[in-house]
């Protein structure tokens, strides 16, 4: 009982060993809001890559991809059986994107997807982040009307039909009137001078012929139209007068926001999106055919929509067509079979199902000594990624743990100061029969409720910080005028923050331990003092 | 050995609460007594307590108590060994009010501390009842001093964070287990307030060690000491640090302890005017016990 009196007594009178557990209050926490804004990011992370990446993904290893999807996901549907949830074949094709602003053709480097309207979103979450709301719904690569595109968060500048037959109209216009002013001043009205319309200038013969009724090109069955015969019967001059902007699109492409604008600060610093292009305009594409050699096969396309997963790796390459017209224009459909080819199947299952057992089960069935396949989960593919925030993680606890073990030091130094302090107390008690266990004892409640008290106020702290980061982050922005946490390299409008209660218990657990730990060889001093000596100590 | 010339009003203990400590000592076997009134029935047999001689009392004859025999103990300074007690004979018997004076360096602190087992002798027996004591296990001394060894000390040595009441009820703190402690609090308070009415610090139960005088602080430690019920009391130098008036009051509870309870008391100190209040005067000197 003297012992918890005395501890519970010595906790609130001596201040000078409160300031020693300061550092374990600051340690725990940090910990606790490390821990909470890893784990955060690291959902976030998890949630971003999962959203985009399928559960299993089937990769052929060459850019010609194999042939008979069809016969591939009957295959597929078999093993895996009730997991399965969606499937879906792709086309992934490096690319070159060419974006016209303002006379300069601006070029980045994309990865080119092509996807199946109907199947695609159903293996991904990649339908919640395009930008228009129907496109949320139901994925189109027909430019919409109306004033959707403007109801985004980003605020795009108009965009969709409305902004397209604007732009149209004003270029024929000013073509008009550059016609004019040619008659006038007696110049031959020649092709060979300035194009008046970049657009209808560099229009190719196999763009228009498909693009002039695209939703027939997507939803072609059958043996399709012989792509060279097609591009025969199409005389480039009739297709110039059938092609009309106002009306008519060409193949619809859904860009990663980074590709189709730059993220920079103004003058006042706050964070602006300039767009490069919007929903509206057409981008030039231009990436390899399939076979050897491969050839280089270019096209217009109009932007009908931007995709933001707010991971800036998808959303600066990531560029969507579809499916049937990509593999028409690399001549990936075997124009006497009709039988086409992809470059991936992707797989969603069921939630909770095994994915690495169903993995391997693949992996059985099409292995590969024999296949040129590669089958792999979606963790395989990001694996170093996800790796690295584990390992961030792992590291700062190691580290901020090596910053309580310090104030450990710090209790050290003031226990002994305060057990040479009570060595009459601790004589007077031993003379009135407290044995030695039981003086040690009372140092060491004194340095668990010490730890206790730490890590409880730093647990309090941590949580009160965790709860309201985004305001604080915001308030250390006024004082110091640097940004905090930038949106320019992360795509987060808040800092993410999940707090795991076993953590927290845990951290706690830890900090507790290394107070008592360090309460140790004080509380043995304390125990083995002479009871003669230590009264008479002055 | 008359103690008449003591000033009679010098302590404020009342009549009632000193019955209080014999009538505890005699009911310790059993329930321990509650309530004033009731203990001075229970004192009935064989005592008044306003009649200190007709308690039967008779400290030359008494049993033995405590006894030592050729004790030795000296210190290490360095490599130099310096003798304290040289074979010290020294008894003390039921009752009994025995004072041990001697110069600074006589040994009488060194003694004092020996049969109070804080520490070891280097040759030599002490005897307690009838039982050796010198070589028993630590955690055996523990208890032995914590159940029927009184202590005071020159300094008081009152804990400081604790309260008057909490300093007196801290040797059944010690003895208690927490549960055991928290089921009994009520008895061992009351008991606890109970002796410090007696020292005549009922007003002070809660205040803290510094905010009190000398003569208060060494009352209530006369109270922790007498919390346990001890068989007997050690007392080093108990008015060392106090003035003549205030160390004469507490010679006089003492005393009272001694005769109206029969309480032995051993006592060390220096000054010879207050030695020659106990029964029995032994003179240290160079480590032995002079003749005579």
């Amino acid at each position: 009982m003297y012992k918890l009196l005395l501890a519970w007594r010595y906790l609130r009178t001596r201040y000078i060993a409160l300031a020693s557990i300061v550092s374990v209050t600051l340690g725990v926490g940090t910990l606790i809001v490390v821990n909470s804004v890893m784990a955060g990011f690291a959902r976030e992370m998890h949630i971003r890559l999962h959203g985009i990446l399928a559960d299993i993904v089937l990769e052929s290893h060459s850019m010609d991809g194999f042939a008979d999807p069809l016969w591939h996901q009957n295959e597929i549907r078999q093993i895996v059986g009730d997991d399965l949830v969606g499937m879906t074949a792709a086309v992934h094709v490096p690319a070159m994107i060419n974006i016209n602003v303002r006379g300069e053709w601006i070029t980045r480097q994309v990865s080119l997807i092509g996807v199946d309207e109907q199947t695609y979103a159903s293996v991904s979450d990649f339908r919640e982040y395009l930008l228009h709301p129907e496109n949320r719904k139901q994925l189109s690569f027909n430019l919409r009307e109306g004033d959707g595109y403007a109801k985004t968060e980003h605020q795009l500048p108009p965009s969709g039909w409305g902004y397209r037959r604007l732009k149209a109209r004003y270029e024929k216009e000013f073509e008009e009137q550059q016609r004019q002013l040619r008659a006038a001043q007696g110049l031959p009205q020649a092709d060979d001078g300035l194009p008046p319309d970049p657009f209808q200038a560099a229009q190719s013969a196999a763009g228009d012929a498909a693009t002039a009724d695209p939703a027939a090109a997507g939803s072609a069955a059958g043996p399709p139209q012989d792509p060279f015969a097609a591009a025969a019967a199409a005389n480039p001059s009739a297709a110039e007068q059938k092609f009309d902007p106002e009306k008519d699109q060409f193949t619809g492409i859904v860009l990663g926001i980074a590709i189709g604008s730059v993220r920079q600060r103004n003058s006042q610093g706050e964070v602006q999106d300039y767009f490069l292009c919007r929903p509206g305009d057409d981008v030039r594409v231009t990436f390899p055919s399939a076979g050897t050699p491969p050839k280089a096969v270019s096209d217009l396309f109009t932007v009908v929509d931007f995709y933001e997963s707010k991971m800036s790796e998808y959303d600066s390459s990531f560029a969507f067509v579809p499916l049937r017209r990509l593999q028409e224009m690399r001549g990936m459909i075997d124009p006497l079979t009709g039988v086409d080819s992809v470059t991936t199947i992707q797989l969603r299952l069921r939630e909770g199902a095994n994915l690495n057992a169903i993995r391997d089960r693949l992996r059985q069935r099409f292995p590969p000594e024999e296949y040129p396949y590669r089958i792999q989960t979606w963790k395989d593919m990001q694996g170093p990624l996800l790796a690295a925030v584990q390992m961030e993680t792992t590291l700062l606890n190691i580290l901020l743990f090596l910053i309580i073990a310090v104030a450990g030091f710090g209790i050290l130094a003031t226990f002994f100061m305060i057990v040479v302090e009570k060595t009459k107390d601790i004589g007077v008690l031993k003379a009135l029969g407290a044995p030695s266990g039981g003086v040690m004892s009372i140092f060491l409640s004194y340095g668990f409720s010490l730890g206790l008290v730490g890590s409880g106020v730093g647990m309090i702290g941590g949580l009160l910080f965790v709860a309201n980061i985004n305001s604080i982050a915001a308030g250390i922005e006024v004082l110091t005028g640097h940004e905090v946490f930038d949106p320019t390299v992360y795509y987060f409008q808040k800092i993410p923050t999940i707090v795991e209660p076993m953590t927290v218990i845990g951290v706690m657990i830890g900090a507790t331990l290394i107070a008592v730990l360090a309460s140790v060889l004080p509380a043995l001093r304390a125990a083995r003092l002479h009871p003669v000596e230590a009264l008479r100590y002055e | 050995m008359s103690n008449n010339t003591l000033p009679a009003g010098a302590t404020t203990a009342s009549s009632s609460s000193v019955a209080l400590l014999t009538s505890s000592k005699m009911a310790s076997t059993s329930t321990p007594p509650r309530g004033i009134t009731r203990l001075d029935e229970a004192i009935a047999p064989g005592r008044t307590s306003s009649n200190p001689q007709s308690t039967g009392r008779n400290p030359q004859s008494g049993p033995m108590v405590l006894s030592a025999r050729r004790l030795k103990k000296s210190y290490r300074k360095g490599r130099l060994e310096v003798p304290v007690l040289r074979g010290v004979d020294f008894d003390v018997r039921q009752g009994e009010f025995v004072a041990i004076v001697g110069q600074s360096g006589s040994g009488k602190s060194t003694l004092l501390h020996l049969l109070g087992t804080l520490d070891n002798p280097d040759a030599g027996e002490i005897h307690f009842e009838g039982n050796r004591i010198d070589n028993l296990p630590t955690r055996s001394r523990d208890v032995l001093r914590n159940k029927h060894f009184g202590m005071i000390f020159q300094f008081y040595h009152l804990l400081p964070e604790l309260s008057m009441l909490e300093n007196v009820l801290t040797p059944m703190m010690i003895s208690h287990g927490v549960w055991h402690y928290l089921r009994n609090r009520r008895q061992l308070k009351a008991r606890a307030a109970e002796l410090l009415e007696m020292v005549g610090l009922s007003h002070r139960l809660t205040h803290k060690p510094r905010e009190l005088s000398g003569g208060e602080m060494q009352r209530t430690a006369i109270a922790r000491a007498l919390m346990p019920q001890p068989k007997l009391l050690l007392a080093d130098e108990p008015t060392g640090n106090l003035d003549q008036k205030t160390g004469a009051e507490i010679l006089t509870i003492l005393r009272r302890l001694n005769q109206e309870h029969g309480l032995t008391i051993v006592m060390v100190t220096h000054d010879l005017k207050i030695a020659a209040q106990a029964d029995r005067t032994v003179r240290l000197s160079e480590g032995l016990v002079e003749k005579g």
